[in-house]
């Protein structure tokens, strides 16, 4: 196994207290990043690492850190994306649950590099018993003196809170995230303003993964150099992949970013090959989100190269014949899933997810819902393959945040590299509704 | 100031004002349509996207174009921004699938529909969107409401624009009704059956851009180019008491606020003119009022009897265009 940064410790009984954490290096971040350093320069080193966003977009931290609006007498605050609820991610949840401290450690870090006197960890309403977890983890460590006023003598204070969402996946978008943290609907706002200029309160917000905040407190620690030596090209650092599907060993797994696919997918240190020993038919690599990918292109590139677990890597050939690493959610499909049924399943999703406030999006949804329903269950016309491909086409940037893309890239992609298979539902409606009924012909030539 | 060329044509503005209103100043057909901005009500505007407009220069300084179309309403000029409305195809498309997602969930029940006639719909519709239909599910349907004495609300034709929520947060001190609900879900409500109840709630009829909240003092009375506006007013305790009468002969059918040609009203009115001033008696005539809103209505035959007046005037070339086939 390679270099561990979020995981090295995630498996000693106890490491949840602040005890056994400590013991293992815990908190050594925070004492150095107070005591040594200026917050522009844990900003700096952040910057140095190339560290990117690990939600899903990969913006490159630093420079998010960067933008964030500095004027005078307005607070500042940090906000922890922790609404985890793409489907096929659980690496935030899995992390939370076994090392809160890890998490809060960095919080603390990074809300020093911000300048934020209060942050909060935002987290999605199923998790109530993570937030339990993490807030005894945010108790003791305000025992402890590294939280409230006057951390560890600086004068530096801060306050942490752990605020539940009520379960929208919508909350997961930024700024749905802060309005729901106001207290409102939880709609996303129209850009800009950005919230580096105006996001909690009206105040400058940075909202970050989980994933990315608990990476910072080893970048303190070791130096930004150090994480960037770490990874391949601009995907600096390590990343949690959630790996679910036909596999053998689902589960997390922390990657240094440039692992090939072929060997995350088939060694017996990562998903242990397909399950049963069935054949690779198609992965999403990103969560449900992202374009979904059939076994010749997910291993190779369009142009003939090995591809690897990393943000370039993946999203190579634009999205004729690549996705995106997305929040590492990867889902492998077996020659025995129906490509049609899981894309309704996406847009099933989509649409039960759906805030409802920008129109191309509230009706898109439901009507490509509606459409592979249709298909799926045998009652497909010929022309609703094109129908979903211009419908997804119509939603697709039009909306006020990401979700619109989010929902048509995944029926886009799955008709741009399966239409047969979509054809073959639409053309033997009997066979392809009969239990357990998958198309076994031949998968479309990449055009790339 | 800020200069800003819009379909070619140039204008100065001041700073912070918004594409959609730049448009405005140029008038005629460069502007973009709106469905749920309203210029009164701060904070509206972003959602429907119908106003979507291509930027191919960001300002002087940072000649790049914007990577997506952005909602023009809520869109701040820079200056030196270079703007496409009517002149881009891929806004003109774009427009047309969003026309298209509006109205697959509309019941187009315009012939038993009050607004019928002074639609900003069925005007959006006439203008850009097309003559053929390929949703072929069942549409979403509602109950209609009963929002005390004077309001029905029948979600099964509103667009959620938002606007009767941000005038009942912004003219009226307790709002009582908002969205519930997500997704194609979502719906107006006054959770349970409230009843909106305070001496401004009638606005909310006039801002509704479709037949969703509709005044039950004027119901099925009359077909709206049937009627007559005039100009009217009154001396109002609570409002300014300048208001648009809706006549036929002798009768006042309706009274609403005055709106100008994109829709909006000039001064909102209070629910004494609005429902209970029904005799020409009450009011001050002043003259009859030009219509200049694209609808129906606005043919203004009342002001100058002409012949042969094309029911829908000047068509724009885009109507007779259909999406582009895969």
């Amino acid at each position: 196994m390679g270099l561990k940064i979020l995981t090295e410790h995630i498996n000693v009984p106890g490491i949840e207290t602040l005890e056994v954490y400590r013991k293992h290096g815990g908190y050594k971040s925070v004492e150095k990043a107070i005591k040594t350093m200026s917050p522009e320069e844990v900003v700096e080193e952040v910057k140095t690492s190339g560290l990117r966003g690990r939600g899903g977009a990969g913006f490159p931290t630093g420079m998010k850190w960067s933008f964030l609006a500095k004027p005078e007498g307005v607070p500042r605050y940090l906000v922890c994306n922790a609404d985890e609820s793409e489907p096929g991610t659980f690496k935030d949840r899995w992390f939370m649950e076994k090392n809160p401290h890890a998490l809060i450690e960095g919080m603390i870090t990074s809300s020093y590099a911000l300048g934020a006197n209060t942050s909060y960890i935002y987290i999605r309403g199923e998790l109530l018993f993570v937030l339990r977890i993490l807030e005894k983890a945010i108790a003791e460590a305000y025992a402890a003196g590294l939280l409230g006023k006057n951390i560890l003598g600086s004068g530096y204070d801060l306050d942490l809170h752990v605020a539940p969402g009520g379960g929208a996946y919508i909350c997961g978008e930024e700024t749905a995230l802060l309005e729901s943290l106001e207290g409102k609907r939880g709609n996303p706002r129209n850009k800009p303003p950005f919230p580096a200029v105006k996001g909690l309160f009206q105040s400058p917000t940075v909202v970050n993964n989980v994933e990315t905040i608990a990476s910072v407190p080893w970048i303190v620690n070791n130096t930004g150099a150090e994480y960037a030596k770490i990874g391949i090209g601009r995907s600096t650092g390590t990343k949690l992949i959630s790996a679910s599907g036909n596999i053998n060993n689902p589960g997390v797994y922390e990657i240094e970013l440039g692992v090939p696919v072929e060997e995350f997918i088939y060694s017996d240190q990562y998903c242990g090959g397909i399950w049963k020993g069935k054949q690779l038919k198609a992965v999403v690599p990103g969560g449900s989100s992202v374009p979904i990918l059939p076994a010749n292109l997910i291993l190779k590139t369009a142009t003939g190269e090995d591809r690897l677990m990393s943000y370039e890597s993946l999203s190579d050939g634009g999205f004729v014949s690549g996705s995106m690493l997305g929040s590492g959610a990867f889902i492998v499909f077996d020659e025995d899933q129906c490509i049609v049924r899981n894309t309704w399943n996406y847009a099933r999703f989509y649409h039960h997810e759906s805030c409802g406030q920008c129109s191309p999006c509230r009706e898109g949804t439901g009507w490509m819902e509606k459409v592979l329903h249709r298909i799926e269950y045998g009652h497909g016309h010929q022309q609703d393959i094109d129908l979903l491909v211009s419908v997804s086409k119509q939603i697709e940037g039009n909306t006020i945040c990401p979700l619109g893309d989010a929902a048509a890239w995944p029926v886009a992609s799955a008709i741009r590299h399966f239409r047969h298979e979509f054809e073959w539902h639409i053309n033997n409606p009997k066979e392809a509704t009969a239990p357990g009924a998958v198309y076994r012909g031949q998968l479309d030539a990449v055009t790339a | 100031m800020a200069k800003v060329t819009i379909d070619g044509i140039e204008i100065e503005v001041e700073d912070g004002t918004t594409i959609l209103q730049a448009a405005r100043k140029i008038g005629g057909k460069v502007v973009p349509p709106a469905m749920c901005y309203y210029g009164p009500l701060k904070g509206s505007g972003g959602k429907c996207r119908v106003c979507l407009v291509k930027v191919t220069q960001g300002s002087a300084k940072d000649t790049r174009p914007m990577p997506k179309l952005v909602a023009s309403c809520i869109t701040q000029v820079q200056d030196g921004m270079v703007v496409e409305n009517t002149t881009n195809e891929e806004v003109l498309n774009a427009r047309k699938g969003i026309v298209e997602m509006l109205l697959i969930n509309h019941p187009l029940d315009c012939p038993i529909c009050d607004q019928a006639g002074e639609c900003n719909l069925q005007d959006l519709s006439y203008e850009h969107g097309v003559s053929a239909q390929r949703y072929e599910e069942d549409r979403r349907t509602f109950n209609k409401v009963d929002l005390g004495p004077y309001i029905q609300l029948h979600m099964t034709r509103c667009i959620l624009c938002y606007r009767c929520v941000y005038t009942a947060d912004q003219i009226t001190a307790k709002r009582v009704h908002g969205v519930l609900g997500r997704g194609d879900a979502a719906e107006i409500g006054t959770y349970i059956e409230n009843v909106i109840d305070n001496d401004f709630s009638g606005n909310v009829i006039d801002v509704c851009p479709v037949g969703a909240l509709t005044d039950k003092t004027w119901r099925f009375k009359n077909r709206v180019w049937f009627t007559k506006p005039m100009d009217a007013h009154r001396d109002c305790p609570t409002c300014s008491g300048k208001v648009t009468l809706w006549t036929r002969g002798e009768e006042v059918l309706r009274v609403t606020a005055r709106k100008d040609q994109y829709n909006e009203v000039e001064e909102f009115i209070c629910n004494t003119c609005r429902f209970d001033k029904k005799e020409v008696s009450d009011w001050t005539i002043e003259g009859p009022r030009h219509i200049d809103s694209s609808s129906v209505i606005s043919a203004n035959h009342y002001e100058l009897p002409v012949i042969n007046v094309p029911i829908v005037p000047n068509l724009p070339t885009s109507t007779k265009k259909n999406l582009p086939q895969e």
